[in-house]
């Protein structure tokens, strides 16, 4: 019997079935570190793995969306350290990957992120305000899924990925086009959904990306810790669906990849593992001390792979980014990170009996009274205050 | 003539089920080709297609948490978990989203998820197989959780489970699948539409048909169980019947929503209660329903409210299981001991 052989797009590369499911040799990089454009020797371009440089037009929004990033990411650490957000995981260092696994997709595509993608959510379209619901810490989650095809920040990890697969086979029930983008990170291989989410997707040939953010880090437990593959890309091969990686610090080959995975995925290819070689350049939250599991030096070198300087001397040097642009963009970026100011920094009127309200479709008899019990304990202490 | 089993009507309810609402879709283990390992799925993947119907990877979380995202993408997913304990790789996926989905987006996305789950002992099955899990998932805001004890109920409960818009963790014991009763389908089926269509009107999300059922009335004491043990309860109170004692028994049908107005004015009545479950009884359904009667009934007692529980151990192996299951003996034992002298001593003092 055949080994899943017949439908493999490999045949159209002109590949093996093995090539095809590996992920190439060396991570996929288009721009140097210092923002050069790499040739095609330099690439050093396998079979099967030629990305083309995306369109200068395709580069530039993107830019926006990852100087925006940046900013968010700066200003919800501040506000973090002011008390007028709870808790923030910044996703400084990563933004490029952020940025590429939302504007990748296609309006009816579906997104969904970890607790640490918010600026993949915001690049999706989600007002900073509401996204940071969850972090001001006056509910568990602020935007409408349905509303931005963007599902809920997922906490409990690599759980969003099954959940990614289920839209992916709802929509196919439905005889819809939809191409399905599920982001975790390096930790989050280790968990049993991992496995679960990739075999099931491979078993149903459905259209999801599984994007994996290879920040180095879970928490303090380094990547040696989590898995001893070769690469997180060459997990793929054991499911049988494709897998790549790519420097996760390079916009446009974060383009380039996802949207080959994307187009492909829309042509009825699918699923496919692309992991992200970046990192996290702060703590894991303010609550953690990065300096107690890693070294300053590392630190250091990774911030000479910093995404926004990368792509801000490339598009410079296309002539794409001029002074005007620029100064349009951090003026965006500026207005964003005041309207996060203005909505953190405004005290959100609460109501304690909302807490019974979305529990059930109806409300049973015994959170009603519990509902009942708290309104009267709620009206006894106003008429104290007053 | 009995002609209906509990596992047909369960059947027959996801057929019709899946007929009315072409985004119903049934998967787990085995539920495809072989009609899962009770039949419960029998004959849908032949009458629906591999669409609709299907076998997944062997794997419970998958399963769980794929019915989260196509309930996300507008499905109304049914998954079999395949025996109770074999359900705990999914307890994530039901606790963390299945459960917290809508009120974490408050409404915007609900999770209209039926979960099944063979459950409870009295089958010889051996370890891992026999599990009474309801309370974990009763403790679990956002989850309703049913039991049917009837094969009328099996049929209409599960019809309603599917047409919740909240999660419903449909709970099937085991040792009923084979029961039978003198049902007609057609006859079943028009009850279904009509008490569908009057909560339509109601506007209550068939939230009114949450109601306890008196499986058996008396005067005397009132026996309150739920799934397996009601056969069980309303052995005993036959038996307790013969001795001279009036026994009622209130099936709870839904253990969350709980019908407590049932059951108050049962034991208002009686003045006398015993909780009979499977489950080991610490920290369980039964300790709930034993709480709310003291509290709600304390001026009507007569007796404190006694349980009849399984022992607090791990599931016995099938030979050790009868000492462990509520029985009829045990239930009697409860019920004289619950202080039926007190009367004739008041008037002897």
């Amino acid at each position: 019997m055949s080994h899943n052989t017949a439908s493999a797009p490999h045949d159209s590369f002109g590949i093996t079935l093995e090539e095809y499911l590996l992920p190439a040799t060396r991570r996929i990089q288009l721009v140097a570190e210092d923002g050069t454009a790499l040739s095609p020797e330099e690439q050093d371009v396998e079979p099967g793995h030629e990305y083309p440089m995306p369109s200068d037009e395709a580069l530039l929004e993107a830019y926006r969306h990852l100087v925006i990033g940046r900013r968010v990411n700066d200003q919800a650490y501040a506000l973090v350290r002011q008390g007028r957000m709870a808790v923030y995981p910044s996703s400084h260092g990563q933004e490029a990957s952020e940025v590429a696994a939302a504007v990748c997709l296609r309006k009816d595509d579906w997104l969904f992120p970890t607790y640490r993608d918010t600026v993949a959510v915001m690049s999706r379209g989600v007002p900073a305000t509401e996204v940071m619901v969850a972090y001001q810490g006056t509910w568990h989650q602020g935007y409408d899924p349905q509303e931005y095809k963007v599902s809920v920040q997922s906490t409990p990890l690599t759980t969003q990925l099954l959940h990614a697969v289920g839209l992916a086979k709802a929509a196919r029930l439905r005889g819809e086009d939809v191409t399905v983008l599920a982001m975790v990170g390096d930790g989050g291989t280790s968990e049993g959904d991992f496995h679960e989410a990739l075999n099931f997707a491979a078993v149903f040939k459905l259209p999801v990306i599984f994007f994996v953010q290879n920040n180095k880090y879970a928490i303090s437990v380094p990547l040696a810790r989590q898995s001893a593959a070769p690469s997180l890309a060459h997990k793929a091969v054991g499911y049988g669906l494709a897998g790549e990686r790519v420097d996760g610090n390079d916009l446009a080959a974060l383009l380039a990849v996802l949207g080959r995975a994307v187009e492909l995925c829309h042509n009825g290819g699918g699923p496919f593992l692309v992991e992200a070689d970046t990192y996290r350049m702060q703590s894991h939250t303010n609550a953690d001390d990065a300096t107690r599991y890693r070294e300053d030096a590392e630190v250091k070198e990774w911030e000479a792979r910093d995404p926004l300087r990368r792509m801000s001397a490339f598009l410079t040097d296309r002539g794409v980014l001029t002074d005007e642009v620029a100064e349009s963009i951090t003026a965006d970026a500026e207005q964003v990170a005041a309207s996060l100011r203005d909505a953190m920094n405004t005290d959100v009127e609460l109501d304690p009996l909302e807490l019974f309200d979305h529990v059930y479709t109806v409300q049973t008899p015994q959170l009603a009274a519990q509902r009942a019990q708290l309104a009267e304990e709620l009206s006894r202490s106003e008429t104290k205050e007053a | 003539m009995a002609n209906l089993t509990f596992a047909a009507a369960l059947n027959a309810a996801l057929a019709d089920e899946m007929a009315a609402d072409d985004l119903v879709v049934v998967f787990g283990e085995d539920v495809g080709t072989l009609g899962g390992v009770f039949r419960i799925t029998d004959g849908l993947t032949q009458r629906f297609g591999d669409d609709r119907c299907f076998d997944t990877p062997l794997a419970e979380s998958g399963i769980a948490g794929m019915a989260v995202g196509m309930a996300l993408g507008g499905a109304r997913p049914v998954i079999e978990m395949q025996f109770d304990a074999f359900a705990y790789p999914a307890f994530e996926q039901i606790a963390s989203h299945v459960a917290k989905m809508r009120n974490r987006t408050k409404g915007a996305t609900p999770m209209p998820i039926t979960i099944r789950i063979p459950y409870g002992g009295g089958i010889g099955g051996v370890e891992h197989h026999c599990d009474s899990s309801e309370s974990y998932y009763a403790h679990t805001p956002g989850l309703k959780v049913y039991t049917p004890a009837t094969v009328a109920d099996a049929y209409l409960m599960l019809r309603w489970a599917v047409r919740s818009d909240d999660p419903v963790v449909f709970m099937e014991p085991k040792k009923l699948y084979w029961s039978k009763a003198d049902l007609d389908l057609d006859e079943l089926r028009a009850e279904f539409e009509a008490r569908w269509a009057e909560a339509e009107k109601a506007e209550t999300d068939a939230e009114g048909w949450a109601r306890a059922a008196v499986a058996r009335t008396g005067t005397d004491v009132t026996l309150v169980s739920y799934g397996p043990s009601v056969p069980t309860c309303v052995a005993a109170a036959k038996a307790a019947e013969e001795e001279g004692c009036s026994v009622e028994v209130v099936d709870l049908r839904t253990i969350n929503p709980l019908d407590e107005a049932t059951i108050v004015r049962s034991v208002t009545k009686t003045g006398r209660a015993v909780v009979v479950a499977e489950p080991q009884g610490f920290a369980s359904v039964a300790s709930e329903l034993v709480a709310r009667i003291q509290k709600e009934c304390f001026h009507s007692l007569a007796a404190p409210v006694l349980r009849v529980t399984g022992w607090d151990i791990p599931y016995p192996a099938p030979k050790l299981e009868e000492h462990h299951l509520p029985n009829v003996d045990r239930i009697l034992d409860a019920i004289d001991d619950l202080n039926w002298d007190l009367d004739s001593e008041e008037a002897d003092a």
